[in-house]
């Protein structure tokens, strides 16, 4: 394991945080968490996978206060869709769960010690344990550790709605840990939608276990207020025949650290991963940071990595991004694809694509590109009579398309496009 | 409608003159071509004309009915009523082909101040013209010029003409990377849009194209300048004797 170098700052968030208690299998969880945590320790800008964008905001005692950013009646995304919904407000769940259909098994976190949840015991702070080798990810260790609230989701069948967890934030100075854990039984299918801020700086880990042959698609829009700061980790193990899907967008936010860590344990499955990052310096300050790590542990499976930047005005886009082909995981297909559209001289883009192959019948590649828009594109459409401005939006979302078609659902890319639309109106409106 | 005064042109990046002196006046409803050698600058000439970068023009004038064109921006050219058919049309990934049109069409009805076009209005539009070109509805769409055969391309420059509507078509070197058949689909949709109204210039390097767009005037361009203007037996000339003979005579 790379051990970050203890570097804790004092005085230390960690002096801030209390163990939740919400009893006995949750609560050892818990306590292993923080210790795999004081191992590592907070991360430097020496380690690794901090060169980049270092941590020390989300390290910090206190958040940085995020004003909340007024929406001026615009309805929040997804909102046009049929649903299962689940809301919280500054990092803490809030309302009664919902009515649950056939196959579908939801408890906040809070609850679990009192219930026998094997599936969940199994499983909490389990992935993030084993994503932390060979990276040590001390932020996904931290939350096990503290997280205040989640939700424990088990799908043993087909779920037509798809669930979506709603995070609103009325508190400037809110400083949240979200923990999910979500458990698809053979031949499960579920859809995951996440919308909103949450919360000045929020730290997530959404732990997703998809058993043989089962379906899990997720589509998650982190909130557009400018000052927000978050750290989220998604930990998938994907069994034989098993569909992975992820899709994030993100437009605004002072900073974004979005972690993916991905196992094929099964043959024969597919885990698509996908983001579309739009940023505004003049608007805000705006760093957004995709740390991918793929591990193909098994034969026959196709990993995608698609991370599209946008970034304009001072805006840093940094992509880091694995695939890992262990010995014996044969005919691998593993694809990485990572660009970043700069619309200024003023915006930078770092990445570090790396593949490393233990197996000798793989297909494995990775492209990553940065530049500006292509003006013989962009003299076209003005040729056609399109303005300048609205020549290059629409230039603007032809980049991003390819990011957003790993999303399945039509009316949630038209939701999508229709927002980024809007922003770029805005934009340019001044 | 297009008139052209001792157009001078150089490439802004080489510091090099490529149109010498250049005098065109196209009057409403007419044909004219331009040929010539390669080189000789036609194609810069269309390029100058609707508004690409990189070009400076250090004397001369071209006006659309009495409108200053090199004084505006691409897009006002094009709602002026300009149009230039590429003779490398641009792919543009991403853009779907329909939303291409229906932008393109609304930005100009919306610069000339007129009411943009609904989405039934569009499409009833826009299935009538393609019809005409026997572009079928995969090709419309898919993202703009993306896979589309050559001859795919320039079909779609001209629906895209058909669609907008201009009084002045500038054609560069359209039968370019066209079979017979596919010349014989283009020559058509241009015919088809010919009025009293509109006016085109068809820059070609050969003859065949003006077998079936029959010009009014031709004109023959070498090193930057018109060299000879005539009728159609000018271009049959050229056919016969190549460019040779003229340049010989005029040099």
């Amino acid at each position: 394991m790379v051990t970050p170098a203890v570097s804790n700052p004092a005085p230390s968030l960690l002096d801030r945080l209390v163990l939740p208690t919400s009893g006995a299998w949750a609560n050892d969880a818990r306590r292993a968490a923080l210790a795999r945590f004081r191992d590592m320790g907070f991360p430097g800008r020496r380690d690794e996978y901090w060169r980049f964008a270092g941590g020390e905001d989300f390290a910090a005692p206190e958040p940085e206060e995020a004003p909340i950013l007024d929406m001026q009646g615009e309805a929040p995304v997804f909102s046009g869709l049929e649903r299962l919904k689940f809301s919280f407000r500054d990092g803490r769940f809030e309302g009664d769960l919902p009515a649950l259909p056939e196959g579908l098994e939801v408890s906040r976190l809070s609850d679990a010690g009192q219930q026998d949840l094997h599936w969940a015991r199994d499983l909490y702070g389990v992935l993030e344990a084993a994503g932390q080798s060979p990276v040590a990810r001390p932020f996904a260790a931290l939350n096990t550790a503290f997280a205040g609230d989640g939700l424990l989701i088990r799908v043993t069948g087909k779920v037509a709605l798809p669930l979506s967890l709603i995070y609103c934030h009325d508190d400037p100075r809110s400083d949240a840990m979200l923990h999910h854990v979500l458990r698809l039984e053979p031949g499960a299918e579920l859809t995951l939608l996440e919308n909103g801020p949450a919360a000045a700086r929020l730290n997530t880990v959404l732990e997703v276990d998809v058993a043989d042959g089962a379906r899990f698609h997720h589509v998650r829009a982190q909130g557009r207020d400018h000052g927000r700061r978050a750290i989220t980790h998604l930990f998938a193990r994907l069994a034989k025949e098993s569909v992975f899907k992820s899709f994030t967008l993100t437009v605004n936010g002072a900073h974004t650290r979005n972690e993916s860590v991905v196992e094929f344990t099964g043959d024969d499955a597919v885990a698509h991963l996908a983001g579309a990052a739009m940023g505004d310096g003049r608007m805000g300050d705006f760093t957004h940071d995709d740390t991918v790590f793929i591990t193909h542990g098994a034969e026959n499976c196709e990993s995608r990595q698609v991370y599209k930047k946008v970034l304009m005005n001072g805006a840093v886009g940094v992509f880091q991004g694995k695939i890992l082909v262990k010995e014996g995981a044969q005919k691998t297909d593993g694809y990485q694809k990572s660009q970043a559209l700069l619309l200024d001289e003023d915006s930078t883009f770092l990445a570090k694509p790396e593949l490393e192959i233990y197996a000798d019948d793989v297909a494995c590649s990775h492209g990553s590109t940065s530049g500006g828009i292509d003006e013989e594109a962009l003299f076209y459409l003005r040729s056609r009579g399109v303005p300048a401005a609205e020549a290059q939006d629409l230039l603007v979302l032809a980049f991003l398309s390819d990011a957003m078609e790993e999303i399945e659902d039509a009316a949630i890319i038209e939701d999508i496009t229709s927002r980024l639309e809007a922003w770029l109106a805005r934009r340019r409106a001044g | 409608m297009l008139k052209i005064k001792g157009l001078k042109v150089k490439l802004e990046a080489e510091d090099k003159e490529i149109l010498k002196g250049v005098d065109l006046d196209v009057p409403a409803g007419a044909v004219h071509a331009i040929m010539g050698p390669n080189g000789s600058g036609k194609s810069t000439l269309s390029y100058v004309l609707a508004g690409r970068e990189g070009y400076e023009v250090t004397e001369g004038s071209a006006t659309l009915d009495g409108q200053d064109l090199l004084d505006m921006a691409p897009e006002e050219r094009a709602a002026a009523g300009l149009f230039l058919a590429f003779q490398y049309p641009v792919e543009i990934p991403g853009v779907g082909n329909m939303t291409f049109l229906r932008t393109a069409v609304n930005s100009q009805r919306k610069l000339r101040g007129e009411e943009e076009l609904s989405a039934a209005e569009f499409l009833k539009l826009v299935r009538a013209e393609a019809k005409k070109l026997r572009i079928d509805a995969d090709m419309l769409k898919r993202p703009v010029n993306v896979g589309f055969s050559g001859g795919e391309k320039k079909r779609n420059e001209i629906l895209q003409m058909a669609m907008l509507q201009p009084r002045m078509c500038i054609l560069d070197e359209t039968d370019s990377g066209l079979d017979v058949d596919a010349m014989k689909l283009v020559a058509e949709g241009v015919n088809g849009l010919r009025d009293a109204g509109r006016s085109f210039l068809v820059i070609t390097h050969y003859q065949r194209l003006l077998d079936h767009i029959k010009p009014d005037v031709v004109h023959i361009m070498a090193a930057g300048r018109i060299v000879r203007t005539g009728g159609p037996e000018l271009a049959l000339e050229v056919e016969h004797n190549g460019y040779a003979d003229i340049l010989s005579e005029v040099a």
